[in-house]
């Protein structure tokens, strides 16, 4: 990771609520570059508001401020709302949860690809075509002349994951926000999608951040690993450390996994600990 | 001993013509009293069909379903409910979005006419570990861990002997999952119960349940110990994969 | 291990209402009940439309004490008077105050209104609950019904009935009734198939509760909303329908000062004493405005879905 592709300082996100307004996102900084960074956390902490925020893509009504937001030599910040459409997909791509809400249902495989290639690079609607075609070659779609006719309800989720992670790349972006992209998937699909992104973003040069709530897998996918609670960064440690993760609240949730290779009488319940937020490492 | 529940070859069917797909297979297993049996497979195999089936929401199957050593009835009796009982997948959808949770958990106690109402719903609240004061809320103002000890609570007042749980983690962050699943676990051993637990989650079910089916395509390909999975010792090629996926060692 | 809710009940009214925990069936609804009055009050048009509305029902009750005048009594030398102090709505071609015959017809409108209710909001719900939960023979037969009725204008269906009934405003009830259930129908029929397919509905099955516990407590509630909603907004149009019924003279007979009978009888002076059309239509508009702006306002009253 010699260069650093996005930085974000202090980032902090507020939605209006009854009483006032409720903080999403408690001012958290990090940077990424050409690496696999992960970001975990439960329902509510944050994690996906973080991704979210970085692509700009939060609701209008979301009180956002932040003393940097750098992709490379770009502010994000003040880059306008034009700038923005073409930096999302261009550089800076994103990869959902659920390729069934996420791909348009009414236009082919083949529709969705060359129009994100259009989109983002100057080419002729042939070499869009071609590009396709490679692109859902590289993503391990044994058949890609077949598949790009189909549409999307007539796709697996393994399928319909590996064609959304085709139409995110296409344009060479230089950073992939991938937002628990295996966590609708059956588990024996979840290893090789996964396979198939770092290998996209390896080949690419690019940097991956993997938002997910699965511990054990972002452990094992990925280089870093940013953990995150009540809009808080808790600890930033290297993934392979993560199950010896010495934080309170990583410790609780590890421990709160049922463990695989030996039996225990009870699991061990997380007391949610307001000192926690006062720990960060 | 004469199994709490035992399916003989169960038959389902989904469709006709040349949509018709066998949804489960020829399905058999025996869940000892007090004993937590789990069927283990991922989405489409046909887990949760055997659990609907078992219910009778979907009575149109063939093959037996024996509830302690009885065939059961179609359709199912009220008499039915009163012993096997389910809890359902989603929190978010298995109870009444518009009823107070006091209605949702007073209803099975009007249709079986039991005396002291409030008094069981207090009760069955604290078994589940909620304060009484949750039984005047709306679905809405819950969490999705607090959702689903309702559901349980709601599952427990006919006081059944055979509990059904359909992925009833599976929606729920880990931290919450850990407290539903003590839950469960010391539900049964106090009071006897005994669970047939449906979930695509190996951790889960090596965790909570002693044997285990497993399930792909509609067919049980495999029944083994929970030692065994944890150990590794799995005969057909599909559980192996299943737990290599599971330990997080399919990939580089 | 027990969840505690928040902090404890607050003294005043407000604090019981907004207290983030009720400790009673009571507090709980009327918490449910605050929260929407809340919401209603945040649609300034709905809350227009409930004002005027609240205003029309306290004309129809003391209108008879807030005017000196009967209004059947003719005096036909005060005939076609233009709006002035003594008759703000001026005179018809009786010599009956106009005001006075509008603060009556309220009552007759209104009656009117809640009569179809009534009488098309229950059987619309009932038949698409069922039809929708029960599925199979009893949806199609109660389906091809609603397209029978539905397969005829709402206003040419009433005249219909009154002409086999007989004109009267009972009669104009009773045949826009049954020409506003089929709408209301469909709608809970719609609302009825994606409930019956969900988990709670499941979840009910397995309590061991009857088909006609499911329909009555679990899917009609779903349904309610919707239909109160369509009701409402359909509203103007009975209203303009009861109107057009008058207007074409087989709804309320003369000398009743329905609001329809009444545009419909000021019609021929409409060029020399426009007074005479224009107030009972300016009546007609904004009570359907009215029941519309509020229609509006209820649908973010009653779904509470994202709550």
């Amino acid at each position: 990771m010699t260069d650093t592709l996005l930085e974000i300082e202090n980032l902090r996100v507020a939605y209006p609520s009854a009483h006032g307004y409720t903080d999403a996102l408690r001012g958290i900084s990090f940077s990424v570059g050409r690496e696999r960074l992960g970001i975990v956390g439960e329902s509510g902490s944050g994690k996906s508001t973080a991704g979210r925020a970085a692509m700009r893509l939060l609701p209008p009504k979301a009180r956002v401020s932040a003393d940097r937001l750098q992709l490379q030599e770009i502010d994000l910040l003040a880059a306008s709302e034009r700038q923005m459409r073409e930096i999302r997909g261009g550089r800076l791509a994103m990869v959902l949860q659920d390729p069934r809400y996420a791909l348009n249902p009414m236009k082919t495989v083949m529709a969705q690809i060359t129009e994100s290639c259009r989109l983002h690079t100057k080419c002729s609607r042939a070499e869009a075509r071609d590009q396709a075609l490679d692109m859902l070659e590289a993503v391990h779609i044994r058949d890609p002349r077949r598949v790009a006719r189909l549409y999307p309800h007539e796709l697996s989720g393994g399928m319909g994951q590996r064609v959304m992670i085709a139409m995110m790349l296409i344009a060479k972006p230089q950073l992939v926000i991938a937002d628990e992209p295996t966590s609708a998937l059956d588990v024996t699909v979840r290893g090789q999608i996964l396979d198939i992104l770092n290998e996209r973003v390896e080949a690419e040069g690019a940097g991956l951040i993997l938002i997910s709530h699965d511990l054990p897998l972002v452990a094992d996918f990925c280089d870093r690993v940013l953990v995150m609670y009540g809009g808080q960064i808790m600890e930033e440690l290297a993934a392979r450390d993560l199950s010896a993760a010495r934080h309170p609240y990583t410790v609780a949730l590890n421990e709160s996994l049922p463990p695989l290779d030996r039996k225990v009488a009870e699991l061990t319940v997380p007391e949610h600990d307001p000192k926690w937020l006062e720990q960060r490492r | 001993m004469t199994p709490a529940v035992e399916i003989r070859d169960l038959t389902i069917t989904f469709g006709q013509g040349r949509a018709r797909v066998k949804a489960v297979d020829s399905a058999s297993f025996r869940a000892a009293p007090g004993e937590a049996f789990g069927i283990i497979g991922e989405s489409g195999s046909g887990k949760s069909t055997i659990l609907r089936a078992i219910t009778g929401l979907n009575d149109d199957y063939t093959g037996d379903v024996l509830i302690d050593g009885q065939q059961a009835q179609k359709p199912r009796t009220k008499a039915f409910f009163k012993t096997v009982q389910m809890v359902f997948q989603d929190p978010y959808g298995s109870l009444h979005p518009r009823r107070m949770i006091r209605a949702t958990l007073a209803e099975p106690l009007e249709i079986h006419r039991f005396d002291r109402k409030d008094d069981r719903i207090a009760q069955v609240l604290n078994d589940v570990g909620l304060a009484p004061e949750f039984a005047y809320r709306y679905p809405h103002q819950l969490s999705g861990g607090q959702r689903q000890r309702v559901a349980v609570a709601r599952a427990l007042l006919l006081e059944p002997r055979i509990l059904l749980l359909d992925e009833p983690t599976s929606a729920l962050d880990v931290s919450v999952q850990a407290g539903v699943l003590n839950l469960l676990d010391r539900l049964r051993r106090d009071r006897g119960l005994t669970y047939v637990m449906v979930s695509h989650d190996l951790r889960v079910i090596a965790h909570m349940c002693s044997r285990v089916a497993v399930m792909t395509q509609g067919r049980i390909v495999e029944e083994l110990s929970a030692d065994a999975l944890r150990d590794q010792r799995a005969e057909t090629e599909y559980t192996q994969q299943l737990i290599r996926a599971s330990r997080g060692t399919a990939h580089a | 291990m027990t969840d505690l809710p928040g902090s404890p009940p607050q003294s005043t009214l407000r604090g019981w209402l907004e207290a983030p925990g009720a400790t009673s069936p009571g507090q709980a609804r009327a918490q449910a009940a605050w929260r929407s009055w809340q919401r209603l009050v945040a649609n300034k048009a709905a809350l227009a439309g409930l004002i005027v509305l609240l205003a029309l029902i306290f004309l129809a009750v003391f209108g008879p004490a807030l005017t000196p005048y009967d209004p059947m009594a003719q005096n036909l030398s005060e005939r076609l008077l233009p709006p002035s102090g003594a008759h703000p709505f001026g005179t018809d071609d009786l010599g009956r105050d106009i005001m006075t015959r509008i603060l009556y017809g309220a009552r007759i409108t209104l009656m009117m209104a809640a009569l179809v209710a009534v009488i098309a909001g229950p059987i619309g719900l009932i038949v698409g609950a069922t039809a929708g939960y029960l599925g199979g023979w009893t949806d199609i037969v109660a389906m091809r019904v609603v397209d029978i009725f539905l397969s005829f204008p709402s206003l040419i269906l009433a005249l219909a009935f009154v002409a086999a009934l007989g004109p009267g405003i009972e009669n104009a009830v009773i045949a826009i009734a049954l020409s506003a259930w089929p709408p209301i129908a469909r709608l809970a029929r719609a609302e009825a198939l994606t409930v019956r397919k969900s988990d709670y509905i499941a979840a009910a099955r397995i309590q061991g509760a009857s088909r006609f516990r499911l329909i009555l407590r679990h899917v009609m509630p779903v349904c309610l909303p919707s239909v109160v909603i369509r009701i409402t907004l359909n509203m103007a149009g009975i209203i303009l329908t009861a109107a057009g019924l008058g207007f074409l003279g087989l709804g309320a007979q003369p000398p009743s000062p329905e609001w329809g009978a009444m545009l419909a009888s000021g019609r021929q002076f409409m060029l020399t004493s426009w007074w005479l059309a224009a107030i009972p239509g300016a009546a007609i508009m904004v009570v359907s405005l009215a029941f519309n702006l509020l229609g509006d306002g209820l649908r973010d009253v009653l779904d509470p879905r994202d709550d």
